[in-house]
């Protein structure tokens, strides 16, 4: 379903020019559960960001559902931000004077759905987290568990058919964070492809497959089965 | 995303930043309630003149000695002077057809005398008819009777003011004031605040015009007011009296006819410069306003830059980052204008309290005017943000906290 070839993501930092990422090849297939690991400063995020199209290569292609995405216009990269990428961030980024139910409703209104849809769909996401009392507090009512909780309904109310995890348990508690990783497997489980970028080793064991990134270059990538 | 969708997230906004929200409706409506309350005032000193000039009949034609506009020729013969406008004029005007009343005029200051009380005072010597002309109450007694004006009688009416200062409780009516080095008796005390053209009319004194001439030692007139029998006859009295005056002083034309609609015409002009100045300077709190506005904006951006990297990450299009901003700064700036006005129409409404003779209101075009630049301001200072807002790069905005 993705397919990276030889992207490159280079930073000019002063008069210097940095590779973040260099020349990387990667076919991802849908349904996947990928962890992305990697020292800090490896090029891990910058990879998730050109997965993710917050962020344009400097140089290679890059097919998502056989389309190419290199060089779409800012509108049509957020069109399919919009319909096929749910993100989730380690510092949940909600909305902080939203309720939990309008941050998880704001993909849906940006995309222009009729407010009586948005209220189900909100609803029937917010239940199946476990989260429906807890839908008319705002984010700095709930806990941080119950805030990345919200953060990933946010993210599956499109139906995406990939989540981008960067780091989603670095703000949290074993305990939460136990919790977030069972749910974004569960719906890894329903069949959509889950990346999760982290630097900690247990996390990046529980997935199928482990690309390790060292200096911007893949160093491994295992299969496991 | 809907229209209602954008409105409901900028009220969200707006109310999520309260202080910044309060500030920015501060500024906007102090600058919209300075154009309406100033305007209303320079708009009701204009009605103010306006009113007090048809109090004073609109059919009155002003003479004045002297010629206001040159009409080329040879240059005066060396030593010429200008011609008095005398008494005799004033009652040559009276025989014009069309002319129902003619009161000379001549003021001068003196200082009039009771006993031991003493003042300095106005004078104004004139005739009978001026009371007609002036519409003048008469508190006590009556006005002076001027059957001929040419000759010197010792009589005067006094304002009221005068006659509490010179006279206190006791009856003025009848008693002898000293006048300078003369001395005349009080035939009539006029009523109690009594004004004309804003002038009160308390702290004068009239007597007889060639009493007043006399005492100055004049021969000229200070001018000549002529009271045509009607408004239609006005244009035609007024080149009578043109006339009647170059015939009377060897072909010369050298007094100038003023009419009420020309004076009133000219006050109307300049007040109204006035109030567009005043306009233009409260103007100025607007355009302030608008900088601070876009400088808000900016901070807005900056504050906010998480939540846009975030709008960008779920799917929002440039476009939609810079309606919203942009939506925000005009609500802003609207309902800041919107507030203004009621405080500036609040603030007029006090004014009309504290000077009832004077009709304080804001014009409707400085309301509009007011409305309109106020959106407009928002909306083009609000631009630049919210342009920056939609160029901010998610990566960045993402990964600060």
């Amino acid at each position: 379903m993705i397919r990276l070839q030889g992207i490159s993501r280079e930073f000019l930092v002063g008069d210097q020019t940095i590779k973040a990422i260099r020349d990387i090849d990667l076919s991802l297939d849908g349904g996947e559960y990928v962890a992305i690991m990697g020292p800090s400063g490896s090029g891990k995020s910058t990879l998730l960001n050109v997965i993710g199209l917050l962020d344009r290569p400097t140089a290679g292609t890059y097919l998502l559902t056989e389309q190419d995405v290199t060089h779409l216009s800012d509108n049509d990269i957020a069109q399919i931000r919009q319909t096929k990428i749910g993100f989730v961030f380690q510092f949940f980024h909600l909305v902080p004077r939203l309720t939990a139910a309008d941050n998880v409703a704001l993909p849906m209104t940006l995309a222009g759905i009729p407010p009586a849809e948005r209220r189900e769909r909100v609803n029937a996401v917010l239940e199946s987290l476990g989260l429906s009392e807890r839908a008319h507090h705002r984010p700095d009512q709930l806990s941080g568990g119950q805030r990345q909780r919200v953060a990933i309904a946010r993210a599956m109310v499109m139906n995406p058919e990939v989540i981008l995890a960067d780091e989603p348990t670095g703000n949290l508690d074993s305990k939460s964070g136990q919790d977030v990783l069972r749910i974004l497997e569960g719906l890894n489980d329903q069949g959509i492809m889950l990346l999760v970028v982290t630097h900690d080793p247990d996390i990046g064991a529980r997935a199928h497959r482990r690309i390790r990134i060292v200096d911007g270059d893949i160093e491994s990538d295992i299969q496991q089965e | 995303m809907t229209a209602r969708d954008t409105i409901a997230f900028t009220v969200r906004s707006l109310y999520g930043f309260r202080v910044r929200t309060i500030l920015m409706l501060t500024a906007m409506a102090i600058g919209v309630a300075a154009v309406v309350m100033l305007t209303a005032l320079g708009e009701g000193a204009r009605r103010f003149v306006a009113e007090q000039f048809s109090a004073l009949g609109t059919n009155l034609l002003i003479v004045l000695p002297g010629r206001s506009e040159t009409t080329g020729g040879p240059p005066p013969m060396l030593g010429e002077t200008p011609r008095d406008l005398t008494l005799h004029d004033a009652l040559a005007l009276q025989r014009i057809p069309g002319v129902r009343r003619v009161a000379p005029v001549s003021l001068g200051n003196a200082e009039i005398s009771v006993g031991a009380r003493n003042r300095e005072v106005l004078i104004v010597g004139t005739s009978g008819d001026y009371r007609h002309i002036r519409q003048l109450n008469i508190g006590q007694g009556r006005f002076l009777e001027t059957p001929d004006p040419t000759r010197v009688v010792p009589e005067c009416v006094i304002g009221n003011e005068v006659r509490k200062q010179m006279y206190g409780v006791q009856a003025a009516l009848g008693q002898w004031l000293r006048l300078g080095d003369r001395r005349c008796r009080v035939v009539g005390i006029l009523g109690t605040e009594q004004h004309s053209l804003g002038v009160s009319m308390d702290e004068i004194v009239l007597v007889p015009v060639a009493l007043a001439m006399a005492m100055f030692n004049k021969e000229s007139l200070f001018r000549v007011l002529v009271e045509a029998r009607s408004r239609d006859r006005l244009k035609q009295v007024d080149n009578a009296i043109l006339t009647a005056i170059r015939t009377r002083h060897e072909g010369e034309d050298d007094v100038t006819v003023i009419s009420q609609d020309a004076v009133l015409a000219t006050f109307d002009t300049i007040l109204r410069a006035l109030t567009y100045a005043v306009a233009g300077i409260a103007a100025i709190a607007l355009a302030v306003a608008g900088v601070l506005i876009m400088n808000i904006m900016l901070i807005a951006v900056t504050q906010r830059t998480a939540e846009i990297g975030l709008l960008k990450a779920i799917g929002a299009r440039p476009r939609q980052i810079t309606l919203l901003f942009l939506s925000e700064a005009a609500t802003l700036s609207m309902s800041g204008a919107v507030v203004g006005w009621i405080i500036g129409e609040f603030g007029a409404w006090a004014m009309a309290q504290a000077y009832p003779d004077v009709p304080i209101g804001a014009p409707a075009w400085a309301v509009l005017a007011a409305l309109g630049v106020a959106l407009f301001t928002g909306v083009l200072f609000g631009i630049m943000p919210a342009k920056r807002a939609a160029k901010l790069d998610p990566v960045a905005a993402l990964s600060r906290r």
